[in-house]
């Protein structure tokens, strides 16, 4: 289950309830935004679209931290290496990867 | 020779569905399984988008296409000019050069006038920018209820273009496949037009004559071309199978190496589409030998309308008979021929 | 596409295909399920099984709504349409499901009003233009999708729509979970969590497979990144001897689901006592119904409905792959009877159904072609 895209909303639809118009790529469908009540998405915001319905708010913030730890995988056990490249003893037994 | 014949029909399916005429697996056994038995005299003739045959000498080749589509008109063009195009391009692809086009329509009664007239227009407008003369038809009307407007048939007849011949026997390992523009553009085009979905975006059909590109292909590197193809219904995916089965080698695509607008890629995201079974009618494909491969592309791309010209693969041993997309992790994924039209998915 | 491509990027799959390769054990292999049929999808789609070592497999789960529907109820809604008043309406992963005499597509063919919608909105827009006709909307999912269907039952509710129903097909997760680790013949080291589900019922409802089952869990995104990263993550739980619940998906998923939707759905509907899993027998408390304060809406109460149980032949191995017994290739049926052009089970109906998935971007790689390496 679950084909869900993230999408901009480009524009919010006066006087309806709960509906933005969403854009993707290009793409524009509106959306209902009924299930996000709680937390009211704003022009500009990104949301994920589910059958022209917002199930949630996109956090660029968490997507960004993802990246980065996404990006320094492997760093961690490369530095590791280094340091037991220059022989500097009982490094042998610590944790790879972590 | 009716009874030797009958025989050898391998359809065996009661009735008609709307998959056999899809332009994929479904179509394919329609056409294999009963009409080449049939009618032709040799079953195991590779079917291409035009036949050649001498006429006093001279090689001449010949097409037919049927047009349906809902609705008439959409962003990019309408009916008329799909008919006009797909039949010259149909004959450009099989390296013949679209002299006349006969056409049939078959109208719906009721249909206003002024449809007709915009469709017609169309039709004499597109023939003239593609070089061909409508030099005859027919009419039928039918009852209301019955083709969804209207329906046109053609016929295309054309002179070989001299320095290219097509034959898929000829394709080779190493051979490279060269693709003209953007795919999925008419697809995409047709299913946001016809309201079903609520979506809009700036996309319009990519209707046009492929000849101009296919002459300035075959001047760069004609002797080098070994087989064309318009990816129309069933998409490019739908093609390349064609391909891969009729030379009995495997098709390699770089995925990401295939030119697919921003649009069409949302769309298909958000459908759950792949943009490779999506209808296009005004691109192609063609498989070029590996020396003159670059020298085709870069002619296509100097070619007005040819910017997006791609080299998106290339012909291997394995997989035999089948088409693999290959990622720049170093991952594949087969891609198949679907059986029906593509539908929309929310799972 | 912003938040698509940047999880995409083939350097950093690269990179994380490394890690994981640090990270597997040699001497163990791993059975890890993807309980979401979008992940399988996902998983074949991006062939992301090309890069991982071969001691990790990777098994399929029943997260799949159109696979998991016995083909009883697709008849029970054909049978609504019938009547060429009624204007027959589903999302497009239904329309060629097979029922006794034909899929909806095969009855639209015939002369049916059937008619592919993006949303259950949509369905009420046609009811609106056609007051008329009667629209019922043929609703499935899990809980991903059941929010929406309540949204729009209210909607209708509100709008007094006279001449617009749902048939709800709607089921629950965790049950199918829990038929999984039940099973005997079932051994799993980890899940990869649904992702979109959990948008809707957040990470909390999978602590008891960690803390009962002693098995990791982690909720992951779609993306090629998103599923490598949580397979290391469940590596790393598993080098460590762990078992807990993590959120892969953070940048979409809220640890506590989302409360509105939840309140919608809990207006809307109530648990069955039981229903039937194609592949898996009945279970209880796993599938919506409309309360009877919709029942206006229900097409079961509007409609004479035939309900009948249609069972798959003997031959079909459905089950079995749908628990991840057997592999879609090791069922007698694939790839002879059963194609996607003449399904026999719902595995292959679903294009995200793990024999679908399978016969149509795997199973014609032959051994050789593994080490085939992307061009520049």
């Amino acid at each position: 289950m679950c084909l869900a895209i993230p999408g901009k909303i480009v524009d919010i639809i006066p006087d309806v309830r709960s509906l933005a118009l969403v854009e993707v790529a290009g793409v524009r469908r509106r959306v209902d935004l009924g299930l996000l009540e709680a937390d009211k998405p704003k022009k500009g915001d990104w949301v994920l679209i589910h059958v022209g319905f917002a199930m949630s708010k996109i956090s660029e913030q968490d997507a960004i931290e993802q990246m980065n730890t996404l990006a320094m995988l492997g760093e961690a056990e490369a530095a590791l290496q280094e340091i037991r490249g220059y022989g500097l003893g009982e490094e042998e037994n610590d944790q790879a990867g972590s | 020779m009716a009874t030797a014949v009958t025989s050898k029909i391998r359809f065996h399916e009661p009735q008609i569905e709307m998959a056999h005429g899809a332009g994929g697996k479904a179509s394919r056994r329609l056409i294999e399984g009963l009409f080449v038995p049939l009618l032709c005299e040799s079953s195991t003739g590779i079917l291409g988008d035009a036949a050649h045959i001498q006429l006093d000498g001279v090689r001449v080749g010949i097409t037919t296409d049927g047009f349906v589509v809902k609705p008439l008109s959409f962003p990019g063009g309408s009916i008329g000019e799909l008919a006009i195009n797909g039949t010259v391009n149909d004959l450009a692809v099989s390296g013949v050069k679209a002299e006349a086009i006969v056409v049939t329509y078959i109208l719906e009664a009721g249909l206003p006038t002024e449809i007709l007239e915009a469709e017609v227009r169309a039709m004499a407008k597109a023939a003239k920018k593609a070089g061909v003369i409508i030099a005859g038809g027919d009419t039928k009307v039918v009852e209301h209820g019955k083709a969804d407007g209207m329906y046109i048939s053609t016929a295309g007849i054309g002179r070989t273009i001299p320095g290219v011949t097509i034959d898929p026997a000829s394709v080779r390992p190493g051979d490279k496949v060269l693709l003209s523009g953007p795919v999925g553009d008419h697809g995409i085009t047709i299913l946001l037009a016809r309201g079903e979905l609520d979506l809009e975006a700036d996309l319009t059909s990519d209707t046009r004559s492929v000849l101009p590109l296919v002459e300035a292909l075959v001047k760069a590197a004609g002797p080098g071309v070994r087989w064309m193809r318009d990816p129309t219904r069933g998409g490019m995916a739908t093609s390349l199978n064609e391909l891969a089965r009729d030379c009995r080698l495997g098709v390699a695509l770089y995925e990401d190496d295939v030119p697919v607008r921003d649009t069409v890629r949302g769309a298909c995201e958000l459908l759950g589409l792949d943009p490779f079974h999506i209808a296009n009618e005004g691109q192609f494909l063609a498989v070029v030998a590996p020396e003159l491969a670059e020298a085709g592309l870069q002619a296509l791309r100097a070619t007005p309308g040819g910017e997006n010209a791609s080299l998106i693969g290339e012909i291997r041993e394995q997989p035999a008979g089948s088409v693999l997309a290959l990622t720049r992790y170093g991952a594949s994924r087969i891609v198949d021929m679907l059986v029906g039209d593509p539908l929309p998915r929310i799972c | 596409m912003k938040f698509v491509d940047e999880f995409r990027a083939p350097e950093l799959i690269n990179k994380a295909a490394d890690e994981i390769r640090r990270l597997a054990d040699p001497s163990r292999h791993y059975r890890l399920m993807e309980v979401c049929g979008g992940h399988t999808h996902a998983i074949y789609r991006f062939g992301l099984k090309d890069i991982l070592p071969e001691n990790i497999e990777l098994i399929h789960g029943p997260g799949c709504p159109v696979c998991v529907l016995p083909m009883g109820r697709i008849d029970d809604g054909l049978s609504m349409a019938q009547d060429p008043n009624v204007i027959f309406t589903a999302f497009g992963d239904m329309m060629r499901v097979p029922g006794m005499n034909g899929s909806p597509l095969e009855h639209k063919a015939r002369g049916m009003d059937v008619r592919i919608v993006y949303s259950p909105t949509d369905a009420i827009k046609i009811a609106q233009a056609n007051p008329d006709r009667h629209v019922m909307f043929f609703s499935i999912g899990f809980e991903t999708t059941a929010p929406s269907t309540a949204l729009t039952l209210k909607r209708a509710k509100s709008l007094g729509l006279a001449n617009f129903s749902i048939f709800c097909n709607h089921v629950t997760i965790i049950p199918a979970i829990r038929a999984i680790l039940d099973s005997p013949d079932m051994r799993l080291d980890g899940f990869i969590g649904p992702g979109h589900v959990s948008t809707v019922i957040g990470c909390r409802p999978y602590e008891w497979i960690a803390a009962n089952e002693k098995k990791p869990i982690v909720v992951s995104g779609f993306e090629p990144l998103d599923i490598l990263q949580s397979i290391v993550m469940l590596l790393r739980q598993l080098k460590n001897g762990e078992a807990r619940v993590e959120n892969q998906y953070k940048r979409v998923v809220p640890w506590e689901g989302n409360r509105a939707a939840l309140a919608a759905m809990a207006e809307v509907f109530q648990l069955r006592p039981f229903f039937e899993w194609r592949g898996l027998g009945f279970i209880s408390q796993s599938a919506l119904r409309i309360r009877d304060t919709y029942a206006e809406w229900d097409a079961e109460q509007r409609f004479n409905v035939p309900g009948l149980r249609v069972t798959d032949p003997k031959a079909a191995q459905c089950g079995e792959v749908l628990k991840g017994v057997l592999k879609p290739a090791q069922c007698k049926l694939f790839g002879n009877e059963c194609t996607p052009e003449h399904p026999i089970g719902a595995l292959m109906v679903s294009s995200e159904g793990s024999c679908a998935a399978y016969f149509n971007y795997e199973h014609r790689k032959t051994a050789m072609l593994t080490n085939i390496s992307a061009s520049a």
